[in-house]
């Protein structure tokens, strides 16, 4: 499996008060390949200063939690398009809780109707954003939400 | 100052004259000519819209068979002139309704097909014969085609009669769209393969829609669709002819399929220039001498990136000026995108409008009242010239890299993309790409959409089916039929008779993409951002 990081030689924004720069894995769960989105993020996120650790597509469950736990991340921005969200998000959380590894934040983006983003909420995806969002208010939210872990 | 360009950021002059045409070197003869002649720019046909409207084939497919069988019966009863099916994930990317992978897909973006029992619900009652019927399936064409005809084997439609598309544009799915399952060199074999048989078994049947459509919404610009859409098919028509293939025996079985998006004349040009390149390029490069092998026939979308899910009736505008601009861009078949598309699938109300959306056009508009329009405006004919000059810039880069393939692998085009795609974003993060509804008169509480829910029992009953198949079939005959696959695989023989024997075996989506996975090796994204 391939994993491609990244991370602003300058940028010193994603450095939290605790000094470590907080580090993102933006994962691409489903067999579908709509990767703009993801790209776009990665690219914006790493451009703010955080470290970007990206998954590539056609990701399970299983091997975006393998990855993040591998790579020590804080957080999981995971992208879905295809329909699948209620099923993939759900499984990340609790794979995340079987690991031990639940302090790690979830959020997300993708085509995912209003009736199912309050349930996932209530299951434990901390924000989820739909089409339109701009990369700065998910860099906000990022900013605002995620510390680096213990 | 201000700047005044298009959606892909192409600076427009304030007036174009005959002195800018003149200044280009522009000749009314050569780079214009009559419709229905070389080099095509106004049209492949003569009489165009006169003699034939374009066909109105809306992409339809979701849950079981049964329920898209039944949405096509109601397309085709609303005056759609031929099909196009969607298929789910897992069917896309070679994995069976019980696989984990599968897990969540089933039936979500597209219908489920696992085996050929599927197929035969999914087109049964359906004159094959009579109906054209293209299918948007790519790394497992080879076997949807396969079942496609088998199915019309036993309905008793001669192959001699079948009409229709297969996608299968390998290329741009690892520049693009990105579902695949082994790399470029066998996925061009397999699509090589496709071609040679159906040049002589089934005729009528168009064997690869070479594709901008994915690469434009992936974040290109209508340049790059151009360019990297037109690369591909400098691919398979190379490749073709390396394995020996005579250029006018398949080159006319070829089509394309390019979006449309928001910026009006923009789009319009980008029809135009694909056609005269593509002439130009079949007839100097590849030494072809029947017209049909020039002629760039091709489908057209409305851009599904263009669509907001803020205030999501402004869609239906939209549509309506992107399916006008493909009109007067000359495309032989066109699919307008319902308004809830960036939501989910397309409920049945908004399908209707969709397709009313081209009826209007066609019936009540009068643009279909005469061929090429716009023809020897201007501004129309700069800009078909700039972009066929850009587009070829591009091209000559991608030769000297040794060819797409070899782009690909290096990771050129996509770059090329994710770059655009990032810009675009910038711009509209900046105001300076207008998004009505989104960055420019958004408002506060919007009006939600009702959409479509795909029942959550589709995989079930899809696992059920094919359960219910494997107990069936006869499990030896589809162990010998796909051991028989395996050595076709791994020898240089065309893969298409044992695939029919396998499919007609019921042998599965799946096992038959193993098959390909065992033998040529998965791809795997390289995940650059």
């Amino acid at each position: 499996m391939s994993t491609a990081r990244s991370s602003a030689s300058t940028g010193t924004r994603g450095i939290s008060s605790r000094g470590r720069t907080v580090r993102i894995l933006v994962g691409k769960a489903g067999l579908d390949g709509h990767d703009r989105g993801a790209k776009v993020i990665a690219r914006a996120l790493r451009d703010a200063g955080f470290e970007v650790i990206y998954t590539g597509l056609h990701q399970t469950p299983e091997m975006v939690v393998e990855t993040a736990i591998q790579e020590d991340v804080d957080a999981i921005g995971l992208s879905i398009l295809s329909g699948a969200h209620n099923y993939l998000f759900p499984r990340v959380l609790e794979l995340l809780r079987e690991r031990g590894a639940d302090d790690i934040v979830v959020f997300g983006g993708g085509i995912i109707p209003e009736e199912d983003i309050e349930a996932l909420r209530q299951a434990g995806v901390k924000a989820l954003f739909t089409p339109g969002t701009t990369t700065q208010e998910a860099i906000d939210w990022v900013r605002a939400n995620v510390k680096p872990r213990a | 100052m201000r700047r005044f360009v298009t959606v892909s950021d192409m600076e427009i002059d304030e007036l174009y004259t005959q002195e800018t045409l003149d200044a280009a070197g522009w000749d009314r003869t050569r780079d214009l000519g009559r419709p229905g002649a070389f080099p095509f720019t106004r049209g492949v046909h003569p009489t165009m819209y006169r003699g034939k409207l374009w066909t109105m084939r809306q992409f339809a497919g979701f849950g079981t068979p049964e329920d898209t069988n039944r949405r096509f019966k109601l397309l085709l009863a609303e005056g759609q002139g031929g099909l196009s099916t969607a298929f789910d994930m897992p069917t896309l990317m070679g994995y069976d309704p019980d696989h984990p992978r599968a897990r969540g897909e089933v039936g979500k973006e597209g219908v489920s097909v696992a085996s050929l029992a599927d197929m035969e619900v999914l087109f049964g009652d359906l004159p094959l014969g009579e109906i054209t019927t293209s299918m948007t399936v790519n790394c497992t064409a080879s076997i949807i085609l396969a079942m496609y005809l088998a199915v019309a084997e036993r309905q008793g439609t001669d192959w001699g009669r079948l009409g229709g598309t297969v996608q299968n544009d390998m290329l741009k799915e690892f520049i693009a769209q990105k579902e695949w399952i082994c790399p470029p060199e066998p996925a061009v074999r397999i699509v090589v393969d496709m071609i040679e048989y159906c040049t002589e078994r089934v005729p009528r049947w168009n064997t690869v829609s070479i594709s901008g459509y994915h690469i434009r919404e992936a974040g290109a610009t209508a340049v790059q669709e151009l360019a990297f859409t037109l690369a591909d098919g400098i691919g398979y028509v190379q490749a073709c002819v390396d394995r020996g293939l005579d250029v006018d025996a398949f080159a006319p079985r070829l089509s394309f399929f390019f979006d449309v998006h928001n910026d009006f004349f923009e789009e319009i040009a980008k029809f135009r220039a694909a056609r005269r390149m593509w002439a130009r390029i079949m007839k100097d490069r590849f030494g072809a001498r029947n017209p049909r092998s020039m002629m760039l026939r091709t489908h057209a979308q409305t851009a599904g990136v263009s669509l907001t899910a803020q205030q999501p009736m402004n869609n239906a505008v939209r549509v309506a000026v992107q399916a006008l601009a493909a009109v007067l861009g000359g495309t032989q078949s066109l699919h307008a995108n319902a308004i809830d598309e960036v939501l989910a699938l397309p409920t049945e109300e908004t399908a209707r409008l969709a397709l009313r959306t081209q009826q209007i056009l066609a019936h009540e508009s009068g643009v279909a009242n005469t061929v090429d329009p716009l023809g020897g405006s201007y501004f129309v004919e700069a800009l078909t010239d700039r972009m066929e000059r850009e587009a070829m810039a591009y091209i000559e880069r991608i030769d000297r890299m040794g060819g797409i393939i070899k782009a690909i692998e290096e990771g050129y085009p996509q770059k090329e993309i994710a770059d655009s795609a990032f810009r675009y974003q910038q711009q509209v993060e900046r105001g300076e790409q207008v998004i009505v509804g989104v960055n420019r008169f958004a408002v506060e509480d919007d009006t939600p959409l009702p959409i479509l829910k795909v029942d959550e029992s589709v995989e079930r009953k899809q696992a059920d089916r094919l359960a219910e198949v494997k107990r069936r079939r006869d499990a030896s005959a589809v162990r010998r039929r796909l051991d028989d696959l395996r050595q076709a695989c791994e020898g240089r023989a065309n893969l298409m008779p044992a695939l029919l024997d396998a499919v007609k075996a019921y042998a599965t989506v799946g096992e038959i993409s193993d098959v390909y996975r065992a033998v040529f090796g998965e791809y795997r994204d390289p995940g650059h951002f």
